[in-house]
């Protein structure tokens, strides 16, 4: 059932994705910007672990935590230095931070550790089970539980508490929000305290899958968990979890099918049909401009 | 006015025929050797890079990060047409320049009715595919690179092509069109209001943004010799949006100082080439940012007002 473990890789890779997309989808919805840096922070998420686990020698369990602790404390803090100066200035000074930032980080950890290749360590057993015939690494399955998880949390955590219905009302109107006694530059914080902490999870489940990390994992992870949340409809966390997914079984159908050469193209010919056909995403709403 | 405008013009060819007199003064007297010439043919390329990005992201206010992607497809068109072909140089360069706008329009037409955001990772999505293809085509010669390619850009041909462009942008910049494209800027809804096709304009300025890509890719080619893939990565893309947003978005006289200022500054501080990228990430951030709080204005207001002081107690 070689299908079937296509399928199942997919979904695995594209968990990983969605965890991404998520937090670049979060930002959007509540700041009205593409946090261009946010593959950088999965990367430097990968590192912390690597580093607590591999130099300092602590258990799993409590590299993860410092990881997800050390990438919301950055995602915050580059909030509060880089963007929050240019909440109201144009699109264009906003999106060139952002890649300054991006850039930034990029280069800073190709200095602290050089271009080569560090070994992830190993959290998990390499073995595989076998379910309807079909192979799925014990990798692949803790990756979809935990984006399972994950999202399930945060939905609820969106829709049910206080906290998270100050994240609507301010994605929705900000103003509005602020005149309603919510604090805003909390809830921007915490929205990007929130993403980064998923993008840490999901710089992990990238180390454990590839067993090797550099400084550059993050530019094209980050692309193509941007192009899942476009796909999904930018602003909506359902959205980006489905976006993906679908972006993760295309992938994987590419390389297997295809060629590895292509899986790049295909992923970004798919961004380019769905901003052609429906640009506000297959769960977004449509906006309408206003003068 | 029009008397006007043919005065400057002839006073700026005339400024432009004694640098470029001077400068081949000193080349051929010995002043500049070989190194220096050099690093002026790559200042002369970076500066039509440079002042072809501003018309694109300064004043048609679209940021793209897909200008390498443009250069590598007039680098390479060019190449193989010179040295499968071969094509004279001249010809070479403007079919380069060509292929490089016909492939500009392609993107922006489908792109360009999308805000800034998705443009934005749409053109760094096309430069790495078109990396990807350049990695693949057995007629670029993949990674190894493509060698033979003869070396005609001289410091003449690259002063030609600044001119060219400074010449065509200006022109265009300070025509109705140029209004056009710089009130889609400012207000995309209200000029389509007014009148202004806004898709026909930003496909315009892409489009010529692209070709002088293309020619500086050229220009590039003939003067390397060689050309690999990874030399037109996002890095490259960067690097010439860090000379424009140096310079002032919207201000050519600025991209032209800010993208000699940028060929010439690395070659003196060489024993920290490995900061310099990690330098443009910050030159990047506190542009904005300098620029969002007012910062020169500022200090120019500061020191003029203490220049009135002056003048005042005299």
């Amino acid at each position: 059932m070689d299908f079937l473990t296509q399928i199942i890789n997919g979904l695995s890779t594209g968990g990983m994705y969605a965890l991404v997309a998520i937090g670049y989808t979060m930002v959007y919805g509540i700041a009205k910007m593409i946090n261009f840096a946010h593959g950088e922070i999965i990367m430097v998420g990968a590192y912390i672990a690597y580093l607590v686990t591999s130099v300092l020698g602590m258990p799993m369990i409590v590299s993860v935590l410092i990881s997800i602790a050390g990438c919301a404390l950055l995602g915050v803090v580059t909030e509060k230095i880089a963007y929050k100066p240019l909440r109201n200035s144009s699109s264009l000074a906003v999106l060139i931070t952002a890649i300054g930032v991006s850039y930034l980080l990029q280069n800073l950890f190709l200095i602290l550790f050089g271009s080569a290749a560090r070994t992830f360590p190993a959290y998990m057993p390499s073995g595989s089970l076998s379910i309807f015939g079909a192979q799925i690494t014990y990798v692949s399955l803790l990756s979809l539980c935990l984006t399972g998880i994950c999202t399930g949390l945060l939905l609820l955590f969106i829709n049910k508490t206080k906290l998270g219905k100050a994240m609507r009302a301010v994605s929705e109107d900000k103003g509005a929000a602020e005149l309603m006694g919510i604090n805003v530059n909390t809830t921007i914080s915490m929205t990007f305290a929130i993403g980064s902490g998923l993008g840490a999870i999901a710089g992990i489940i990238y180390g454990m899958s590839y067993s090797l990390i550099n400084p550059y994992l993050g530019a094209m992870l980050g692309i193509k968990a941007f192009i899942a949340a476009v796909l999904g409809g930018i602003g909506s966390v359902p959205g980006a979890m489905v976006g993906g997914l679908i972006i993760g079984v295309a992938e994987a159908f590419t390389i297997s099918y295809i060629s590895s050469a292509f899986s790049d193209a295909v992923v970004f010919g798919i961004l380019i049909f769905i901003l052609l056909v429906k640009p506000a995403g297959l769960f977004g709403k449509n906006v309408r401009e206003k003068v | 006015m029009k008397k006007k405008q043919i005065q400057q013009f002839i006073l700026s060819f005339v400024i432009a025929l004694v640098i470029y007199g001077a400068l081949m003064f000193a080349m051929s007297a010995g002043i500049l050797d070989n190194y220096w010439s050099g690093i002026l043919i790559m200042a002369c390329i970076n500066v039509v890079l440079a002042t072809s990005l501003n018309l694109a992201s300064g004043y048609l206010g679209q940021l793209t990060l897909g200008h390498a992607g443009f250069m590598s497809v007039g680098a390479y068109v060019s190449a193989i047409l010179s040295i499968y072909f071969q094509m004279p140089f001249i010809v070479s360069l403007i079919v380069g320049a060509i292929a490089a706008c016909i492939i500009g329009i392609l993107i922006g037409i489908p792109t360009l009715r999308l805000k800034g955001d998705y443009l934005c990772i749409i053109t760094l999505a096309f430069n790495e595919i078109i990396r990807v293809i350049m990695l693949n085509l057995n007629i670029t010669n993949g990674a190894k690179g493509l060698m033979g390619i003869p070396m005609n850009t001289d410091f003449t041909t690259g002063f030609m092509s600044v001119a060219v462009t400074i010449y065509v942008i200006y022109s265009i910049v300070k025509s109705r069109h140029g209004r056009a494209i710089i009130s889609i800027r400012e207000d995309e809804t209200a000029s389509e209001l007014a009148g202004i096709p806004t898709a026909y304009y930003k496909i315009l300025a892409f489009a010529i943004s692209a070709f002088f890509a293309g020619l500086a890719g050229g220009l590039y080619a003939h003067y390397m010799g060689m050309l690999v893939p990874k030399t037109f990565d996002y890095n490259k893309s960067v690097e010439i949006l860090v000379m424009v947003v140096l310079g002032g978005l919207g201000n050519l006289k600025g991209s032209v100082i800010a993208a000699i200022v940028m060929t010439i500054l690395p070659e003196y501080l060489r024993a920290f080439s490995e900061y310099r990228m990690l330098l443009y990430a910050v030159v990047l951030i506190a542009a904005m940012i300098m620029k969002e709080k007012n910062v020169m204005p500022r200090i120019k207001a500061k020191f003029a007002k203490k220049r009135h002081e002056e003048v005042s107690e005299q």
